[in-house]
């Protein structure tokens, strides 16, 4: 029998018991969550990479898949954005802090970091692609001196719609970081940044080095077209533009078979992917 | 590998010996249709050692077509193993055997399935020859043969049986009743053995290119016939519950009234179902059945758990005996090499659709 004979086999499924320590919204229909698990030497020996996910329970309603937005540089807390759209966004929505809730992982391959360690980063956001990339963002800037430049370019629909947009006007104050903000239409009139969709701050970004530069890319389906058109205007090689992609996924850990695109499982080998294998994905050419 | 030797009279008494210490699984015939049950002692004579397929493929046992993962408690998620039982199963044909070794691919590496792993540790697995009809591809996919996987395998000569020994645990089946079995074979046995293997290579009529299918799956992606099969497809996903390497399934959370526990339950699904591919936002990137189709025959004629994987298809013929409209490995693989096929769906895109 071709079977891994673990006498002290473990549940790979088993939720383990997490406390939502703080929920708010960002916008009115993403909300934030700060999570810890209930075991403390679980949750301050939680690895994970940044772009990883976890599953979340809630119980009785289901489990679903998020990106964990935290930074493994600040372990304990687990922080997590999450758009309310279906049976368990809705459940996790009507809890209150200091209720209980199911987590398993890290799941999924992540960012390369260690591959991008001495490069220039290049992050271009949409909506709610922050929530992954706010990860690596974060790591980056705990570890400044393991990057060279570290740009972020960050569009939204409008101003209300900007996750974390306090934390990205505090960051824009900071010298070793190029920060540039974009929305497609202001509807305060108190806008001060971009009108325009993301791909019009490209100007804003000099002299690249693109054999130097890893490009992470993360929004709406719409955007991906257009954001790797600039990006390969930059020349900025397939194989270091980096790209999350969003599947259903009842397990995260290669069997039930929904995150398949023809032979590949997204929860194993993705969700991070280079553009280069994103071109070689039949289904999605 | 030990091989001995059991008179065709003592296999019901063997069996009946193993069913006194452990729960026997094997071939009963019911309603016209073969299926693996559950088999009592009292009821060692009514298995059916003649047939060519089951209804379902042995999966039923170790990923059962809906089981409980967790009771659900306002404490958390306590887990159930309570329907995995120690059991014997009987009966298991190549293809079975090479399907279980496909599934352990997927559910036994990576990330281990506890359910699947410790199902598959507490069943031993007794391997029956088997002779083909007109819808057995297992030739063709080269899973005719069976040489690991099996605790013991009894390949059928009419007198006696060859019995191959392929664990420790199937050597202690053989210690319950060592009376039965006869060391050493000679010349004659061996003669005899390889003679019925040559019959039984011949015997096989129904053939598939399968070496040529991964190459032809990637040329020929965005052929017609991928829309032709798709417009006839019903989308009943049948085909995925007779295969022996679907694994896929789906997951949800049941709560009851009142104070009782919930569950959360884990049920087989099909690749081929509409609901399979939703992503948030209600939208489905594989909305047309033809793409539902291609993900399906990449994984039987492909690749199958990973980038490098062989295809999974073991040649079972259960697609072939089950597709309502005609869609199967057999009628795809020829299309694909651009043979004519006489098939529904084929028709259907002609005639009833032209
Ligand atoms: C790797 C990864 C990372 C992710 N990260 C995040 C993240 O950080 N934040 C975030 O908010 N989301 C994230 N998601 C998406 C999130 O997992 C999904 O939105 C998830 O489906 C939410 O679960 P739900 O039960 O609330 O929604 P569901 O109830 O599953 O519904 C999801 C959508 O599918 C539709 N739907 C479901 N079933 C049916 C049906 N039978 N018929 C018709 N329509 C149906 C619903 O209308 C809804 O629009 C991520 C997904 C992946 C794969
Ligand atoms: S291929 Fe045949 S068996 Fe499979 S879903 Fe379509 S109609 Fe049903
Ligand atoms: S694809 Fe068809 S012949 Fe091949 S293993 Fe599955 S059911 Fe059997
Ligand atoms: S989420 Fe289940 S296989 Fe990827």
């Amino acid at each position: 029998m071709k079977v891994e004979n673990k006498s002290n086999q473990t549940n790979p499924f088993l939720p383990e018991p997490a406390r939502i320590v703080r929920a708010y919204h960002l916008t009115q229909d993403v909300k934030f969550f700060q999570v810890r698990l209930v075991d403390m030497e679980k949750a301050l020996s939680f690895r994970y990479r940044p772009g990883q996910f976890a599953m979340i329970s809630v119980l009785g309603a289901g489990e679903a898949p998020f990106s964990i937005s935290s930074t493994p540089s600040r372990p304990g807390l687990l922080e997590f954005c999450i758009r309310k759209v279906g049976t368990v966004t809705n459940a996790l929505f009507r809890l209150k802090e200091n209720s209980l809730i199911g987590l398993r992982g890290p799941y999924g391959n992540g960012f390369p970091i260690e591959a991008m360690e001495g490069k220039d980063v290049l992050i271009v956001v949409g909506g709610l692609g922050a929530a992954p990339l706010r990860s690596v963002l974060l790591y980056c800037l705990d570890n400044r001196d393991q990057f060279r430049r570290v740009i972020v370019l960050y569009g939204s629909k409008r101003p209300a719609e900007m996750i974390f947009r306090e934390e990205y006007f505090d960051l824009k104050k900071r010298s070793d970081l190029e920060c540039h903000l974009a929305v497609d239409a202001d509807d305060t009139g108190t806008w001060t940044e971009n009108i325009g969709v993301v791909t019009t701050l490209f100007p804003k970004v000099k002299e690249v080095d693109p054999a130097n530069t890893y490009a992470l890319v993360c929004g709406p389906p719409v955007m991906y077209k257009f954001v790797i058109k600039e990006l390969i205007k930059l020349n900025i090689p397939k194989h270091q533009i980096l790209m999350t992609l969003e599947r259903r996924m009842k397990c995260g850990v290669g069997k039930c078979g929904h995150c398949a695109i023809d032979y590949i499982y997204t929860c194993l080998d993705g969700p991070v992917f280079t553009y280069w294998d994103v071109l070689h994905m039949r289904e999605l050419i | 590998m030990r091989i001995l030797k059991l008179k065709r009279q003592n296999l019901f008494p063997f069996l009946q010996a193993i069913s006194n210490g452990a729960e026997l699984w094997g071939p009963i015939k019911k309603d016209n249709q073969t299926i693996f049950n559950f088999v009592p002692t009292e009821e060692i004579a009514k298995l059916n050692l003649n047939f060519t397929r089951t209804l379902l493929p042995p999966k039923k046992l170790f990923v059962p077509p809906s089981f409980i993962m967790f009771q659900v408690t306002n404490k958390g998620y306590q887990e159930d193993y309570s329907w995995i039982k120690e059991r014997v199963l009987f009966g298991l044909h190549p293809c079975d055997l090479h399907g279980l070794l496909n599934l352990d691919r997927i559910f036994a590496q990576n990330f281990p399935d506890s359910y699947y792993v410790q199902a598959r540790q507490k069943t031993l697995l007794l391997g029956l020859s088997c002779w083909p009809d007109d819808y057995c591809l297992c030739q063709s996919t080269h899973t005719d043969i069976i040489e690991e996987g099996f605790d013991l395998f009894f390949t059928d000569l009419e007198d006696y049986y060859l019995v191959w020994i392929g664990s420790s645990k199937g050597d202690d089946l053989i210690r319950l009743k060592p009376e039965f079995f006869e060391e050493g074979l000679n010349e004659k046995d061996i003669e005899s053995y390889i003679k019925w293997r040559e019959r039984r290579a011949q015997a096989f009529k129904t053939k598939i290119n399968f070496v040529f299918m991964p190459d032809l799956m990637e040329l020929k992606y965005n052929s017609p016939l991928w829309e032709k099969a798709g417009a006839a497809c019903l989308a009943c996903g049948s085909c995925s519950m007779v295969c022996p390497t679907c694994n896929c399934y789906n997951v949800r959370d049941e709560i009851s009234l009142g104070n009782k526990p919930g569950r959360r339950v884990r049920e087989w699904d099909s690749c081929t179902l509409l609901e399979y591919s939703l992503v948030a936002g209600g939208e489905n990137f594989r909305e047309k059945k033809s793409s539902r189709l291609k993900l399906w025959y990449t994984h039987k004629l492909q690749a199958f758990g990973s980038k490098f994987g062989k295809p999974s298809c073991v040649g079972c013929g259960r697609c072939l005996v089950t597709c309502p409209v005609g869609i199967n490995v057999k009628s795809i693989s020829d299309s694909l090499e651009g043979q004519k096929v006489d098939a529904f769906w084929v028709r259907f895109s002609e005639e009833v659709r032209p």
